[in-house]
């Protein structure tokens, strides 16, 4: 069985103030797939991610993760196989330097000390911050601390990769390589995102959410194509699928 | 500057300077917090009327930040910076306790001016020495020192997340402090109670990011430890540190070593 596919179905949650941010959320992710979830603030995007890795159990529907149920119980192995990279990356890295940051998660899965070692070195060196790695994370750049977040997850060795807003707060060669390093990847990657050229540019396929509720799922070309269904979700065309505002090609 | 950007400059120039390579550097972080946990208990032992005994523990911050790089200037700055709960603490003592205690050439000094000025020399070494600790050593160094003594593990996560965000934390009050003056007209809007809501809404922050922050480390496989896996390796020489310093302070507390020196240079017998 394949660890790396995601099944979502009838999902629900309602925090204790009574909002509820998601209703009735259903979808399936395949082996190796790119997915962009889009949507409005508030559209419930970050509710559905925290429930693909555990920080929350589905209260009505279910989340399955290769075949594995997320539940309290199964937590261990569902954190194991889904890595989450945060929005805000002085989140994610609170030890004293980045191979330490990086060696966190493996020294919690009880790994010996050469192994982690070697995950750090291999992490850091695939997002290309092997040279940061004695450095202190708070005297990193917005752009090296977003790539040194991801290895932080990477070095888990997760089957999948889900991401909250990979590309906020970035500069624009910071961001091309970002996306440059999420398109290289193998795993089943799951990112929300306001930035939709990048979803564009990196998923095949999206998921558009609003108030709650998946209203639509399919090719990101169709998606990004259907104006009054973006318009409906508080979206916009990404400027890849305008008409050229000199010559108007394209439209 | 404000003095929070001050502040935070100062625990960064600490921070950098904890990153230089000098044979104090590399000294087993082990060794040097044993070595100023003695220094520290030793210093506050004495009676409360010492003085000239305190004097020699001065060799210690002093040679440490000679060999470790750290300069004398920022050292007496950040000692500057501490003092005056020190100074406030002992400030009573010269009222109270006027009872003449010693003779200097025909002027009678009180005991009270003699125990402040034991206090202050007392808290002068023992912030000296920490100073010194940190800036040779790292924060994380004395964390991990720590935790291999097996001091509990919540402590010592405490700690360490407190050190990391504290720049996160100074950056974002520096924020609100910079958008509130940039909207207070003159004096209006930078009185006592915006104060208080800025402080009630740092910690409101706090309490979202300590939230995500958690977050963040559960699912990295966080269980409550904080495991490091930096090595640490206790050579012959960091022993011998450890020892020497401590064989050093011991001997100076039940000797007196200042009068020895000085019964030598004069040839009287002490």
């Amino acid at each position: 069985m394949s660890h790396h596919t995601i099944s979502v179905a009838g999902l629900g949650f309602a925090y204790p103030d009574g909002t509820r941010a998601l209703d009735g959320v259903s979808f399936e992710v395949g082996h190796g797939e790119a997915i962009a979830v889009v949507g409005a603030n508030g559209a419930g995007k970050s509710t559905l991610l925290m429930h693909l890795n555990g920080l929350l159990t589905p209260s009505e529907g279910s989340v399955d993760i290769g075949g594995t149920p997320v539940t309290k119980g199964t937590l261990d192995v569902i954190r194991r196989t889904v890595g989450m990279v945060f929005q805000d990356p002085d989140d994610q890295l609170f030890m004293p330097t980045v191979a330490e940051d990086v060696g966190f998660g493996p020294l919690n899965l009880g790994l010996p000390p050469e192994d982690v070692g070697r995950r750090v070195d291999e992490a850091l060196a695939r997002v290309g911050a092997a040279h940061l790695k004695e450095r202190p994370p708070y005297h990193l750049s917005g752009g090296e601390k977003r790539v040194v977040a991801i290895a932080t997850v990477l070095a888990m060795e997760p089957a999948i990769l889900v991401m909250d807003e990979p590309s906020s707060g970035l500069d624009p060669r910071a961001r091309r390589r970002v996306l440059g390093l999420l398109r290289s990847f193998a795993h089943t990657r799951i990112v929300a995102t306001h930035d939709l050229d990048l979803a564009a540019e990196l998923c095949e396929r999206t998921i558009v959410m609003d108030r709650g509720r998946v209203v639509a799922d399919g090719p990101t070309g169709a998606v990004f194509r259907d104006d009054d269904l973006l318009a409906s979700a508080g979206l916009e065309r990404p400027a890849a699928f305008r008409p050229c505002p000199v010559c108007g090609a394209g439209a | 500057m404000s003095s929070v950007a001050a502040g935070l400059s100062t625990v960064d120039r600490l921070d950098r300077l904890a990153r230089q390579d000098t044979a104090v550097h590399r000294v087993d972080p082990r060794a040097k917090v044993v070595a100023t946990a003695v220094f520290i208990v030793c210093v506050v032992s004495f009676d409360r009327y010492e003085v000239l005994g305190l004097l020699p523990f001065v060799v210690f911050p002093m040679v440490l930040a000679a060999e470790g790089g750290v300069p004398f200037g920022f050292l007496g700055r950040l000692l500057l910076l501490v003092s005056p709960f020190a100074l406030l603490v002992g400030a009573f003592n010269p009222l109270l306790d006027r009872e003449v205690l010693v003779q200097v050439g025909g002027v009678g000094i009180a005991g009270g001016w003699v125990s402040y000025a034991s206090i202050l020399l007392r808290f002068l070494l023992t912030a000296a020495a920490a100073l010194v600790l940190t800036a040779t050593t790292s924060f994380a160094g004395v964390c991990l020192a720590l935790e291999r003594f097996r001091v509990p593990d919540v402590l010592v996560t405490q700690l360490l997340l407190l050190y990391r965000y504290i720049f996160v934390l100074g950056d974002e009050a520096l924020r609100m402090a910079r958008a509130r003056s940039l909207r207070a007209v003159g004096r209006r809007g930078m009185g006592m109670r915006v104060y208080a809501q800025m402080l009630g809404q740092l910690l409101l922050r706090t309490f979202a990011r300590a939230q995500r922050l958690y977050l963040a480390m559960k699912c990295r496989g966080f269980d409550g430890r904080v495991r490091i896996a930096r090595r640490l390796q206790l050579r012959a020489a960091d022993v011998a540190f450890a020892a020497g310093w401590s064989a050093a302070f011991v001997l100076f507390r039940f000797i007196d070593v200042t009068s020895l020196l000085g019964g030598l240079v004069t040839g009287g017998g002490g």
